[in-house]
């Protein structure tokens, strides 16, 4: 139906954005390629050599990658874990009917919105300090020892903040997914008799399966790379205990200054990302046709 | 919805969804109502949920201590002009997609979104040298310009599922009708375009603004939004709650609102229309 017309306007309009985005995909992306095989220091001035595989073989086998690979893992398994088995109790609890639908939505969301320096922060002191904050003092009155959540736990703590942040994203995404649920199939289930239960794991838990995957997908790009929250609450320690893949590049070069090293593990992170974006493209690019 | 509830069911199911409700939302409470206290109050054990002599001086030094004015305005120009240029740039290419669509379309929009999946990590290196060299570290050029290109592949994602849901055949229509290109655009297509554009700005206004990784990196003193000015609260000699309480309730505020308005288009925007 497109006319040879509108095709050559529409390839003229589609130009600028394709262009700007080979350009911010390929030059930096080259650049970090570049840098992960020569010698490169900004401390050490002269010109640059050929590394070979060094900067990897010297990255992968820091000891602070092995714990920085496990923390990412932490750091994402956790994060994942609650924030989709809590979001799912939530968007049940959501569906129901109650008075004030509307505000409980909008206070169960909000924190999606919080800026993620001020969400590490609040916590980190106001709620998780263990003199002052607020768990703290509800240990006390209970009768137990106030734990020193940063002292004790840190990556678990990190691992807290993150979670309160993406719960409202995954509460949206499973709440949406979960209104799109007909209700005649729900009555028919429960006409024939089927327990709560089975309703749950037979037809709503099927039902959210999709939007599970996305939740699931979508996060973990995210969750790969914290930053802002490791970087604001510990520096990456005590030592390197809460130093994940991305803090470990940052670190490598704007604090040691050492670009080779930091682009070889900037190069692997890219790496561990594709795998998980491999999925997520095939899967929305499959909605595409649906 | 149209199953009767009993009552007490309803009551209970009320009083269980504001419980967990106000237990989620709890630390932004708690944070705007310690900005409202002295600073002994603030880290008075047991704490005073409400009866404290409320203060207004923590927004007052907030301002002293740094100009705090000058990074709302960086948070502003950075969230806004990123996202008013991406939009310049990714309306044609999400009409062509949607509306003169061929055989690679589908492809190339795929490559779009699989550049949104690049960490951040892995061009910090390049991104930053680069950056030194032209004299952009620091500035808010710099950092609406990178901000564009973060979130260009979101916008022509967002603009292209709302677009293609405006029917084909209403241009067809105005073809037949004699309508030009130009005319099309604005008489029949800018009208029905329009909510998603806004949407699709909210949505990139809220995820510029609370964007973590490159200002931190990128900015200092001068061109910091928010979202990096908050950081220098963390020093140990910085630790006031109560300031860091206003200065968090200003930064987080006007988009929590602008949040709340966006629920629908953040589902929509984040999983690139593939949850509606």
């Amino acid at each position: 139906m497109a006319t040879l017309h509108t095709n050559s306007t529409a390839r003229l309009m589609l130009a600028p954005s394709v262009a700007l985005l080979v350009v911010w995909m390929a030059v930096p992306l080259a650049m970090t390629l570049y840098f992960s095989f020569i010698h490169y220091n900004l401390l050490v001035p002269g010109p640059t050599s050929f590394a070979g595989f060094s900067n990897y073989y010297f990255f992968l086998t820091d000891p602070a990658f092995a714990t920085a690979l496990g923390n990412t893992l932490i750091i994402v398994g956790g994060v994942l874990l609650i924030t989709v088995v809590g979001g799912i109790l939530l968007a049940l609890l959501l569906d129901q009917p109650f008075f004030g639908q509307g505000i409980v939505r909008l206070l169960v969301i909000s924190p999606f919105f919080v800026l993620p320096t001020v969400a590490a922060l609040v916590w980190k002191n106001m709620m998780m300090n263990p003199v002052y904050g607020v768990f703290a003092q509800i240990a006390r009155s209970l009768g137990l020892a106030p734990l020193d959540w940063f002292a004790q736990v840190p990556l678990v703590s990190i691992t807290i903040i993150v979670a309160w942040q993406w719960l409202p994203f995954a509460t949206l995404i499973l709440l949406t997914a979960l209104q799109s649920l007909s209700e005649e199939q729900r009555e028919a289930a429960e006409m024939d008799g089927a327990r709560k239960l089975s309703i749950f794991f037979y037809i709503i838990l099927p039902h959210l399966a999709r939007a599970m995957t996305v939740v699931i997908l979508i996060e973990t790009i995210f969750l790969l790379t914290v930053f802002a929250e490791i970087l604001v609450t510990t520096n990456g320690g005590p030592g390197v205990a809460t130093t994940n893949i991305a803090f470990l590049v940052y670190a490598q070069a704007l604090l040691q200054f050492d670009v080779a090293g930091a682009a070889a593990g900037g190069i692997i992170a890219v790496i561990l990302a594709n795998l998980v974006a491999v999925f997520l493209v095939r899967m929305i690019g499959r909605n595409l046709e649906a | 919805m149209a199953r009767a509830v009993p009552a007490r069911r309803r009551w209970l199911l009320t009083i269980l969804a504001w419980g967990v409700g106000l237990a989620i939302f709890f630390p932004i409470l708690w944070t705007v109502l310690t900005s409202f206290k002295t600073e002994g109050e603030a880290i008075a054990v047991p704490s005073h949920v409400v009866f404290f002599d409320w203060t207004l001086e923590n927004y007052a030094e907030v301002q002293q201590r740094s100009n705090y004015l000058r990074h709302v305005t960086n948070s502003v120009v950075i969230s806004l002009g990123s996202t008013l240029i991406a939009l310049l740039i990714a309306v044609p290419a999400a009409w062509a997609a949607a509306f003169a669509p061929t055989r690679r379309t589908k492809n190339l929009l795929m490559w779009m979104l699989s550049t949104k999946m690049m960490p951040p990590v892995g061009v910090l290196v390049p991104i930053y040298l680069l950056f030194r060299d032209w004299g952009l570290l620091d500035t808010l050029t710099g950092l609406t310009i990178l901000m564009m290109l973060v979130n260009l592949p979101i916008i022509v994602w967002m603009l292209y599922t709302y677009f293609k849901e405006i029917p084909g055949d209403i241009l067809e229509a105005a073809r037949m009708d004699g309508a030009r290109l130009f005319g099309e655009i604005v008489h029949v297509l800018a009208p029905m375009a329009v909510p998603g554009i806004a949407s699709t700005m909210l949505l990139n206004i809220i995820l510029g603004w609370n964007e973590a990784f490159w200002t931190l990196n990128l900015t200092a003193a001068n061109a910091a939004p928010l979202s990096a000015f908050i950081a220098s609260y963390s020093s140990p000699e910085g630790l006031f709650w109560a300031k860091l309480s206003a200065a968090s309730t200003m930064a987080i505020a006007p988009i929590l609102i602008l949040g709340w308005f966006s629920q629908r288009q953040l589902v929509r925007g984040l999983t690139f229309g593939a949850v509606k």
